[in-house]
């Protein structure tokens, strides 16, 4: 049963489409990450959920009602801004306390709920602060608070964690997803950060120039990608260009080994850097390595090979197995080769 | 080579420092000095040092109404320019480029324009000749013409206009300055437009209402053209007084003096709001 539906909704601004067609439907208590490099047009369809774009084509329903002509005001959802949008005159618990006084919250259920709501997000005695006087992480627990204290259907984050440091932008992306365990909200968060999608959302939605590529759980979309952009745009891959006929994938001379059931026809052949290894014998490609990186917790290798530079990567288990200039063999299973035919678009 | 780096600002600063100098500072020394000197019956200037003109101006009634209607006039061009301005500066704001830069070229345009000859445009709207009143006697809405001209209203009226740009492009700097998602965030948090402008939008534009407050206030309070030929001698103003002090009763001393409570008043009242406003919307100034 879904709860928020978009259908076929569409932007144009002008001669550009910023969203061409967006269709998705979102189960209640569900996190949706939308996906995708900066244009694609996430935060255009963010921005029509929210209500402050109005769409040129399509419809938006939430729990069944079409919401898609209710002006922003009047629709109720929780918004986090990137840049958290905080008002700077006000304190942490009046900020937190707005929406409730807007839906005339009497006093001191209002002074209760901020209460509980600073509570949850370790906030608690921060109240009688001012936004200046806060950290970036604390600005965006208020900005979470702020936005879950209405009690909103559907929470929407816009790059919530687009500002903060790496490490304190980890450490709060656990956070978000206890608390949204915690309170079981039905949210939609737009990213351009892989990591983060897949540390947070129960389904990616991965978009680019407008256009919805691949809907998926986090692990099938990195197991099964359906194309070139998803397998390089969530983690790396290895794609070769190239024809598969009587059961047998060919590229450039090379023949590379299949899984069970393939069509012919024109397709990618991918492979992920951490499902090849080195051979010694039946390797299925040779070159010499080319720049061997160590990343802490595994190294990457680029073997220059007839199939083109290839990337490498191996846990750091004991010494590495091959040094800038060696001459090496690679293979890799068969299973791990995930094929997909080649769309006439991409 | 590093006292030359030192140095060298100063001379930088030099030739500015200079003209303040001498058109600024010196004339204020001179009034100042001029001041504590008495009028002598037959229109000399004593030579022995005294507060007696400051004591008249304190003590005399005539003194006390002009300082009053000068202040209270200033006072409420100020506030009717706040309650134009902000709203005007908003709707700039919000107007797409092209109508923005028209818009702009409307609200500082009359800037160009001296002050006399908008002043005299008023008179010729105001006056019971005036435009405005051969309309509403034309239109049988009034018997007699309604008096405008050498009334508070009037004066009040002609200053706004003159002052009201000052307001706009002040309030306009601060709202520049503003996340427009601050507003969004307050939408979806359930506030209608008027409640997004007046808890969200106005507070945090208060430097820039502050700022031109100031400036708008001071004009107004030291505004000489505008009293003059809208108000006239039937509505003295202190600009006005003591221009009559030094060139029509020719007594230099009383006009000095009127001139430095003048200048002391501005000064005080302008620093005091800035302190009291600025201690009170501290989170808004950054």
């Amino acid at each position: 049963m879904s709860f928020l539906e978009l259908k076929g909704l569409a932007k144009s601004y002008g001669d550009f489409q910023a969203v061409s067609e967006c269709t998705l439907s979102v189960a209640k208590g569900e996190f949706v990450c939308l996906l995708g490099p900066s244009g694609c047009g996430k935060t255009t369809t963010l921005q029509m959920v929210a209500g402050f774009v109005e769409p040129t084509k399509g419809r938006i329903l939430l729990d069944g009602k079409d919401i898609t002509g209710i002006k922003p005001d009047k629709r109720g959802l929780g918004i986090v801004f990137q840049s958290y949008a905080l008002f700077p005159h006000m304190t942490v618990a009046n900020n937190v306390g707005f929406g409730l006084e807007m839906r005339g919250v009497a006093n001191a259920e209002r002074r209760k709920r901020v209460a509980e709501t600073l509570e949850l997000v370790h906030l608690g005695a921060m109240g009688d602060r001012y936004p200046r006087e806060l950290s970036g992480g604390q600005r965006q627990r208020v900005a979470m608070a702020r936005a879950l204290v209405i009690q909103p259907p559907v929470l929407l984050l816009d790059e919530p964690m687009g500002a903060l440091d790496a490490k304190l932008r980890e450490e709060m992306q656990i956070e978000l997803r206890l608390l949204q365990h915690r309170v079981g909200i039905t949210t939609i968060m737009v990213t351009h950060d892989q990591a983060e999608a897949m540390t947070l959302a129960d389904r990616v939605v991965l978009m680019n120039k407008g256009l919805i590529e691949q809907v998926a759980r986090p692990f099938d979309m990195y197991e099964q990608p359906n194309g070139r952009f998803s397998s390089t745009f969530l983690g790396k891959a290895n794609v070769f260009e190239g024809r598969v006929s009587g059961g047998v994938f060919e590229a450039k001379g090379l023949r590379l080994p299949v899984g069970s059931t393939v069509t012919a026809g024109e397709v990618d052949y991918i492979v992920r850097p951490e499902k090849m290894e080195f051979a010694t014998n039946d390797a299925l490609v040779h070159g010499p390595v080319s720049a061997r990186v160590f990343l802490g917790n595994h190294w990457l290798f680029q073997v220059e090979t007839p199939l083109g530079t290839l990337q490498l990567t191996h846990a750091n288990i004991g010494l590495p197995q091959a040094a800038e200039g060696d001459d090496v063999g690679l293979t890799w299973s068969a299973n791990n080769a995930h094929i997909v035919a080649r769309s006439a678009a991409a | 080579m590093i006292a030359q780096r030192n140095v060298l600002p100063y001379w930088l600063t030099a030739p500015g420092v200079l003209v303040m100098l001498a058109f600024v500072v010196l004339p204020l020394v001179l009034t100042l000095s001029l001041s504590l000197y008495p009028f002598l019956p037959g229109g000399t200037i004593g030579d022995s040092m005294t507060i007696a003109n400051y004591a008249d101006v304190a003590r005399d009634e005539y003194f006390h109404v002009i300082f009053l209607r000068t202040f209270g006039m200033a006072f409420m061009v100020t506030f009717i320019c706040i309650a134009i301005g902000v709203p005007e500066a908003y709707v700039l704001s919000r107007l797409s480029a092209r109508w923005r830069a028209v818009s702009m070229v409307i609200v500082l345009g009359p800037l160009l324009i001296s002050v006399v000859v908008r002043t005299l445009g008023w008179a010729v709207l105001l006056g019971n000749e005036g435009v405005i009143n051969k309309i509403l006697m034309a239109g049988g809405l009034v018997e007699a013409p309604v008096k405008m001209m050498f009334t508070f209203t009037g004066v009040v009226v002609a200053l706004v206009h003159v002052l009201v740009p000052f307001m706009v492009v002040a309030v306009w700097t601060s709202l520049q300055k503003l996340d427009p998602t601050i507003e969004q965030a307050a939408e979806s948090l359930g506030a209608g437009l008027p409640t997004v402008l007046r808890r969200i939008v106005f507070p945090q534009v208060i430097p820039g209402v502050l700022s031109g407050g100031l400036i708008v206030f001071s004009l107004a309070a030291s505004a000489f053209a505008t009293p003059a030929i809208i108000g006239g001698r039937r509505l003295k103003v202190v600009p006005t007084t003591i221009y009559d002090e030094f060139l029509g009763n020719l007594n230099w001393p009383l006009g000095a003096t009127l001139a430095v409570v003048l200048v002391v008043l501005v000064l005080a009242i302008s620093l005091g709001a800035n302190r009291l406003i600025e201690r009170k919307f501290k989170q808004v100034f950054v």
